[in-house]
């Protein structure tokens, strides 16, 4: 008998919705014509990419011609910042994020950071809330860009995105323009806004007109939609340069043949995802919720991550105290259960999740967080198959711990001398560094 | 090794992976013997004991690393031997097998006299459990520490004083005051060449004499964690 599964990790990535499957098969097999051609092949594929832009702009409220295909969400990140950061730097060369950022910004904000561009960080609340107040201090004339996550991938914790945007028009107003003379308005339209939605476009509002952003990010896969293809839409009149040079398509934006059938799939899973966000983001968060109090009736010393009420309808994300996350992950998925931890064994880099470090988390309860993600196909069956293993499994790692942490510690508790070689922890040693 | 578990994974040898890791689409591959000492851990002591009904006793590590471990030792001091050896651990799958399989080693066939288990390194624990993925090897290294501290407070407790081990607190650059620890941690975390352990170190940037020791030092760590072959 196959073994019963319960996928709770959506934010890794979605299933592909069938009809999307079935709107991409004509352009992976009959129509596999080259967008840039004239000839018949080649304009039944420009025509299925003009579509798909437009079915994206009808969600966005934004024009075709200012969305811009990529290969992923993390390249289109890259292409905001890299791309406004070296178009402008005669101009500024600050940029702002929030210490919860995705690695697709981070990372390339570290790299711009060796071209010489600042690069600030805005920590967030306890809640995972941005500071607006620090975010409005760190503002100045240098600033060219900031970039806020509509909601991070770790808590779903939303962001004020509308309250940022309405601080940077202001600040735009009356740093850089009314009260300048003209010949120094040239930066009137100084800092950019951008903001990563891959992971909150499934459930929140995605209208651009409404939220006042420059730019935004979106990932198809996040939202039943194929692998490797995101995109980026960018306001008329923002000064960008491309990151990838070649033959000019997209507007010189973004070279290389567009990839039809992914854009396809990706302009109907965006176009569904709008009509069915309302009643799908009421169901799941219905499902979560059930979750949510199921666990915190069943399990004690469990810690919620993330602000309790302003975040995604599908996240869950919680710190269960005296485990670790890499051995709760392994037993769950002998139930087939499946979902995701911020533990530093279940990193690349053997650091517990930065973003849960940023929310002021002690290390111990980071280690023993897990995140569940439903999506449009988890059921009530599946928040029972959980509920119903999740009191055992962790009764039984927390008899094998020696642990017995409290809920209400707030601070780091432990002796960081008691590690491999009496020494402080790597990942504290490098924040320290950082800090000195 | 005992028979039943040579046959156990070779049978086993092939099973799919348990875990993909979501980042490089890599997998985790734990080995059999790992799940078998993970999902039933051997020799686990399910609560802490009330009373000290134990010889000794020795804890490493700390919560906000992730890995804590607890262990209970009785020894027979005429044969100068350990006959029980009891746990209990905070940790990813790989640290719960790896105390797991060290409480097997250590009292298998009546007990394994003190001298040898005090030889015991992280890398004959790995072979044990038929090797586990390179970056987890971090997480295996506490077994081998519990033990020793353990056998530590046995020593003190005995009045064995000269038999106390005293772990490396050795300074090896007196600028940057890197110790040997320092560099014991720098290769567990994956720097295995002089470069990559002086971008973490600074070892030896204003004090290029202790290269020399320094070098060896990571020849002979990178050897203890990752085995003579590794690259």
């Amino acid at each position: 008998m196959p073994k019963r599964q319960a996928y709770f990790d959506n934010a890794s990535t979605t299933p592909l919705d069938g009809r999307v499957l079935k709107a991409m098969m004509p352009y992976l097999k009959g129509d596999y014509g080259n967008p840039s051609n004239l000839y018949e092949t080649g304009r039944c594929a420009r025509k299925a990419i003009v579509h798909a832009s437009e079915q994206v702009a009808k969600a966005l409220h934004c024009r075709p011609d200012e969305f811009i295909f990529t290969g992923s969400a993390t390249e289109a990140d890259n292409l905001a910042l890299a791309g406004a950061a070296r178009a402008n730097k005669d101009r500024g060369n600050r940029i702002i994020v929030s210490a919860i950022e995705h690695k697709g910004i981070l990372a390339v904000c570290e790299a711009l950071k060796k071209e010489g561009f600042e690069f600030i960080q805005v920590p967030v609340g306890k809640n995972g809330m941005i500071d607006l107040d620090i975010l409005k201090k760190e503002l100045n004339d240098k600033t060219i860009m900031v970039s806020v996550t509509m909601a991070d991938s770790e808590t779903g914790t939303l962001q004020p995105i509308k309250e940022i945007a309405e601080t940077i028009k202001d600040f735009r107003a009356k740093a850089n323009g009314a009260e300048k003379g003209r010949a120094e308005n040239r930066n009137a339209d100084l800092p950019y806004f951008h903001t990563d939605a891959s992971q909150a476009a499934a459930y929140a509002d995605i209208d651009i007109e409404k939220l006042g952003v420059d730019m935004m990010t979106l990932s198809a896969h996040k939202l039943r939609g194929p692998k490797g293809i995101g995109g980026l839409f960018v306001r008329r009149g923002v000064k960008l340069n491309p990151i990838i040079y070649g033959g000019g398509q997209q507007g010189r934006l973004r070279s290389g043949t567009e990839n039809v059938p992914a854009i396809v799939g990706f302009g109907l899973a965006v176009e569904l995802n709008e009509k069915h966000k309302k009643t799908g983001s009421a169901k799941v968060k219905k499902l979560r919720d059930y979750l949510e109090n199921g666990i915190f009736k069943s399990i004690d010393k469990v810690v919620l991550n993330g602000h309790p009420n302003k975040r995604l309808p599908n996240f869950l994300n919680i710190s269960i105290l005296d485990i670790e996350g890499e051995s709760l992950l392994l037993e769950l998925d002998e139930h087939g259960i499946m979902i995701n931890t911020g533990s530093a064994c279940n990193s690349e880099s053997l650091e517990p999740s930065y973003v849960l470090t940023a929310l002021g988390n002690p290390y111990e309860f980071v280690h023993g967080s897990i995140r569940f993600t439903l999506g449009a196909e988890t059921t009530m069956a599946d928040v029972n198959h959980a509920l119903k293993y999740l009191p055992k499994i962790v009764e039984r790692l927390r008899s094998i711990s020696p642990l017995d942490l409290s809920a209400n510690q707030k601070k780091a508790m432990s002796n960081p001398r008691a590690f491999v070689g009496n020494q402080t922890p790597h990942f504290l040693r490098k924040k320290k560094a950082k800090t000195n | 090794m005992p028979k039943t578990a040579t046959k156990k994974s070779k049978s086993a040898k092939k099973a799919k992976p348990d875990v993909v890791n979501k980042h490089t689409g890599g997998s985790w591959a734990y080995s059999e013997e790992v799940r078998s000492h993970f999902f039933a851990p051997r020799n686990l002591l399910w609560e802490n004991p009330k009373e000290a009904i134990y010889d000794a006793e020795g804890v490493v590590g700390s919560p906000s690393c992730g890995d804590v471990m607890r262990v209970w030792l009785n020894i027979d001091p005429k044969r100068d031997t350990i006959t029980d050896f009891k746990w209990r651990t905070f940790g990813c799958a790989s640290a719960i097998a790896a105390t797991s399989m060290l409480s097997l080693m250590v009292t298998e066939k009546g007990g394994m006299k003190i001298d040898k288990a005090l030889k015991i390194t992280p890398q004959d624990i790995i072979a044990r459990l038929h090797g586990l993925p390179d970056r987890k090897i971090h997480c295996s290294v506490l077994g081998d520490k519990a033990l020793r501290a353990a056998l530590n407070h046995w020593f003190k407790k005995t009045s064995q004083l000269s038999r106390v081990l005293v772990e490396g607190e050795k300074v090896i650059d007196p600028n940057t005051k890197v110790t040997e620890a320092d560099i014991e941690e720098a290769v567990l975390e994956g720097a295995t060449t002089l470069e990559a352990v002086q971008k973490r170190t600074k070892v030896g940037i204003g004090y290029p004499e202790c290269i020399p020791a320094v070098e060896e030092l990571i020849r002979f760590y990178k050897e203890k964690y990752f085995g003579p072959d590794a690259k």
